[in-house]
């Protein structure tokens, strides 16, 4: 026998290990239904791969493994499935979780296993292949899925397999009773995964020096197999059974902390699980059925089962003779590391290794927790070398970094402190909740820089999309920009042009002109034109002081207008007297009284101009307009002047003057049009900037042409032209109309009333 | 004389040492200064990563970032309902001030975590939701109908308000087997117990 290495801390509560061992293990009954959650193992839940109303046999898988951390579940006895809900589980939460219900049929019926004769022959992936396929997770407690354990890291050699029959908790007496009852089927077991593991140096089965019978059985049993697996008993102190403090016991070695016994080269599987892997390679039958202490005063018999799982504790502890009333507090698990169970209803699962019904005398409550006292018994006790006490002032201070700092982690939740504490604190609870806190913070931690991440992508995203609409934006303002120019280029070449065309508007104004050339006709006596200009002078004069009078009136606003009303009064008036000198100075003054001038030649000069006038206000040209309006409104004062003159059978002189200055303003208006024509285009060029719309820039192009065509043309080329492009509409019409009748479009309609609207419009076109 | 021309000597390689000194530390630090040039603040990094990232809005800035400047430039550190009293404490013992209590005006720390759910049959498929969350948590497309993605939501209610038809309800996350954890325990002492009275007053608390 190897030497041992002593625990450190640990305690000794007392074994109750007496009352459950009197007893022969029982073979409980099949229960009338069983209750089988999906999830009896550490990792993701299995999947049920069974109907309700689905009849089962032993041994079927109903619900597969979902990914290598997980395992799958299997009947454990014949019958129909009844229901797949949520049902009561063994769960420190109370919580319900998803089980699948078999109707046991009483039958017992298996499925055929397929066994193996020979285990050790079996390839590794083969062997780990049955492990994993017979649900099997660990025994002790934990319910780590098996295989896994046992196909460590690659990077990891492992010199030493340990099989952990220790079972250091109170009551509990399941794995002594295995050890005692299938000694050669752990020896074999532990050989086999010995194989798996590549022949570790030292195969070594851990037993509290507190069970002499399993261990005179397993040395029986391991002389019998080449006496290769060592039987290691140790001085019994609770917590030796737990795996790290085994490993050390064992080896000497410490599991560093966060780190796996493989990391070490260890190994360490329960006696249990052994058995149950022996099993499922062996005989091919999986994890259906597992042995389970039912121990406590409240009941009239106390003892081992082989129990199948899925079987309802409330079952399981009728036969062992529960007296409900005398148990306050049904336990799962043993004394220092159990929970309690809120239902009877709930079943045994793979983990479940005690049911603890004790009576209020056997196992008190708790006192109230009283202050600590800081008596360091916790820190001695504590099997993991940590400091309880300072994890425990951390805990309650919910200070998380601290108790980092001191390790939590490594606390391996055994009750040792707890059970030394003076002042009956509860501090694995203490301990179980900050861990609880600590992980939830992480899993927060990991979504809130998720959400950060998304976040932040997001507003990147918006941020693109808004670059690259700006960035749209500017090229069409560019673009539009460059039409613009272009436009403006195109305009000075093509000025020729438009002047042409402004040249011709007073021409096309001819109505006008010819009423103006026949008044100046009239007006062609020098003695009336002296007087037309002296006339002129006169009136410029008067006008200017009349506009200096109003501008000085004048509030602010409307100074500035009048001020360039005043300067144009100013040069008028100075160009009337210069008029008035030249002709002077051309012709000796001959005064006349042309009196007798027909005053009804004043109407078609008033004629005339209101036709400009109307020309005019034709104009689309706002800026223009308004320089227009304001011609017509001298217009209508020189009209009214002659109305006067005509009224008070004034000089002709005076007449003539005021139908000079009408002369003149014809003029004006005829340079207004000039001006109008030319930036006519204006609108159209604007519009056609959208360099993205080539259909739309070929019709404003066509249609500017147009309207430079028909601002050379008459009135009569116009309307020509114009029918002409009512006739071509028209006949495109027609043809579209065609076209739709042959295809039976839907849009007949639309297009008949179109193609009447343009021949209508077409008549009453050549009707004008 | 001699006397006085030994002493301005020394004075003068005193001054030579020392200035040389000068230059060469200001060259080592204006150096250091450009070499290890830190990008940004980084006591708002710090902050930001303390803050819940749920970018609610409550605290009155457009998102945790904003706010976490805030507070670097001096704002008020109890305006996170979603953080809750964790959030300040935390900011607190970052900042080295006294933690306060959360702030009411901002609202209510929440007693459990929410998400958002779409009541699927009434959704009308405007994406007015899609466009109001901060996460990208909504999935859905004009005229289709929408669904949160639970595990992206942080149930910072933004999507409910824009939501024409009311179809958005913010549920409670339950807790579950997985989420489930121990709590801290409450002293609570039994009622067949004898104690002695200072125990009632919760002495080991």
């Amino acid at each position: 026998m190897s030497k041992c290495f002593p625990l450190t801390g640990g305690v000794h509560p007392a074994e109750n290990k007496q009352q459950s061992l009197q007893q022969a293990l029982k073979q409980a009954a099949i229960p009338r239904q069983l209750i089988l959650p999906i999830s009896q193992h550490i990792g993701a839940p299995a999947a049920a791969i069974v109907e309700v109303g689905e009849t089962v046999l032993a041994g079927q898988t109903i619900a597969e493994a979902q990914g290598p951390f997980s395992a799958p579940v299997h009947a454990s006895s014949s019958g129909t499935v009844v229901a797949i809900e949520e049902r009561a589980i063994p769960h420190p939460s109370g919580f319900r979780g998803e089980c699948i219900i078999i109707e046991t049929d009483g039958q017992d019926n298996w499925v055929e296993l397929q066994g193996s004769e020979h285990p050790f022959k079996l390839s590794h992936e083969d062997v780990l292949e049955k492990i994993r396929n017979a649900g099997i997770a660990g025994m002790g407690g934990a319910g780590f899925p098996a295989a896994i354990k046992l196909r460590p890291p690659a990077t990891c050699d492992i010199d030493t397999l340990i099989i952990n029959g220790t079972e250091c908790e109170p009551y509990i007496t399941a794995d002594d009773v295995l050890m005692q009852r299938r000694a050669e089927d752990i020896i074999q077991g532990t050989l086999l995964l010995a194989q798996l593991l590549d022949q570790p140096q030292r195969i070594v089965i851990g037993v509290e020096d507190n069970k002499p019978q399993a261990i005179a059985a397993l040395q029986t049993a391991s002389r019998q197999y080449g006496d290769k697996v060592e039987i290691c008993s140790f001085a019994t102190k609770y917590p030796s059974g737990g795996e790290k403090q085994l490993i050390h016991i064992l080896t000497g070695r410490e599991v560093p902390s966060q780190k796996l016994p493989a990391h070490i080269g260890v190994v360490l599987q329960n006696v249990g699980t052994v058995a149950a892997i022996w099993d499922a390679v062996k005989l091919g039958r999986p994890l259906v059925s597992r042995i389970t202490t039912v121990v406590g005063q409240s009941l009239s018999e106390q003892g081992n089962a082989e129990v199948r799982l899925g079987t309802p504790v409330q079952d399981l502890l009728a036969e062992f003779g529960f007296k409900p009333d005398d148990c306050h507090n049904l336990i799962a698990g043993g004394p220092m590391m159990g929970f309690s169970l809120e239902t009877l209803a709930a079943p045994i699962v793979k983990t479940s290794n005690c049911l603890l019904a004790p009576t209020p005398e056997e196992l008190p409550p708790a006192p109230p927790a009283q202050a600590c006292i800081r008596c360091g018994l916790c820190a001695e006790a504590c099997p993991a070398s940590l400091l309880p006490q300072q994890l425990y002032w951390y805990a309650k201070a919910q200070d998380n970094e601290r108790l980092l700092s001191h390790n939590l982690m490594d606390c391996i939740e055994c009750g040792a402190c707890s059970f030394v504490c003076p002042s009956s604190i509860p501090l694995v609870q203490y301990y179980r909740a900050s861990k609880g806190a600590i992980r939830q913070a992480e899993v927060d931690k990991v979504k809130s820089d998720r959400s950060r991440q998304r976040f932040e992508f997001r507003q990147l995203r918006l941020d693109k999309a808004e670059a690259e609409k700006e960035a749209k934006r500017q090229a069409r303002k560019k673009a539009a920009e460059l039409a613009k120019q272009k436009a403006a280029a195109a305009k000075a070449t093509g000025n020729d042009g438009s002047q042409a065309t402004g040249a011709d508007k007073p021409a096309d104004n001819d109505l006008v002109a010819a009423a103006m050339a026949r008044v100046q006709n009239q007006q062609a006596d020098p003695a009336e034109q002296l007087a037309k200009l002296e006339r002129g002078v006169n009136n410029a004069h008067n006008r200017l002081q009349s506009a200096q009078q109003k501008m000085a009136e004048a509030e602010e606003p409307q100074q500035e207008k009048l001020a360039a009303r005043v300067k144009q009064a100013e040069l008028r008036h100075a160009e009337a007297k210069k008029k008035l000198s030249d002709f002077n100075a051309e012709q000796k003054p001959v005064v006349s009284t042309a009196e007798d001038k027909p005053v009804s030649k004043d109407d078609p000069v008033a004629a005339a101009i209101a036709r400009a006038q109307a020309k005019m206000s034709m104009s689309p040209q706002e800026k223009l307009q308004a320089n227009l309006d304001s011609l017509a409104k001298r217009l209508d004062k020189a009209r009214e002047k002659i109305a006067k003159a005509e009224a008070d059978g004034d000089t002709g002189a005076k007449l003539d003057a005021v139908k000079t200055g009408a002369a003149k303003l014809a003029e004006k208006i005829a340079a207004a049009e000039t001006e109008l024509a030319e930036l006519q285009p204006q609108p159209t060029t604007t519009v056609a900037n959208k360099p993205e719309q080539d259909a739309a820039s070929a019709a404003i192009e066509k249609a500017k042409s147009k309207a430079a065509a028909q601002a050379s043309m008459s009135d009569d080329d116009k309307r020509t032209a114009k029918i002409e492009s009512l006739k071509q509409r028209l006949s495109k019409a027609e043809l579209r109309l065609n076209k739709a009748e042959a295809e039976h479009d839907d849009n007949i309609e639309a297009f008949k009333t179109g193609v009447e609207k343009l021949k209508q419009k077409l008549i009453e076109m050549e009707v004008n | 004389m001699e006397l006085f021309t030994h002493n301005s000597q020394a004075l003068l390689i005193a001054l030579a040492v020392l200035g040389g000194l000068a230059l060469v530390f200001g060259a080592i630090l204006g150096f250091a200064s450009v070499k290890y040039k830190i990008e940004g603040d980084p006591i708002v990094e710090q902050l930001d990563s303390l803050l819940p990232q749920t970018q609610c809005g409550q605290c009155s800035y457009p998102g945790c970032r904003p706010y976490a400047e805030a507070i670097a430039n001096g704002d008020a550190i109890n305006k996170c309902p979603p953080g809750g009293q964790d959030t300040i404490d935390a900011i607190a013992g970052l900042m080295g001030v006294d933690a306060p209590e959360l702030d009411a005006e901002h609202g209510q720390e929440a007693e459990l975590p929410t998400v958002a759910y779409i009541r699927e049959d009434e959704c009308i498929g405007c994406t007015k939701c899609i466009q109001a969350c901060p996460m990208d948590a909504i999935l859905g497309a004009a005229k289709q109908m929408h669904t949160v993605i639970a595990d992206e939501c942080t149930g910072c209610d933004l999507c409910v308000e824009p939501c024409p038809v009311d179809c958005i309800d913010m549920i409670e996350v339950e807790v579950n087997l997985t989420s489930w954890k121990w709590q801290l325990p409450v002293n609570k002492p039994s009622n067949n117990t004898q104690i002695i009275a200072s125990d009632k007053t919760g002495g080991a608390n």
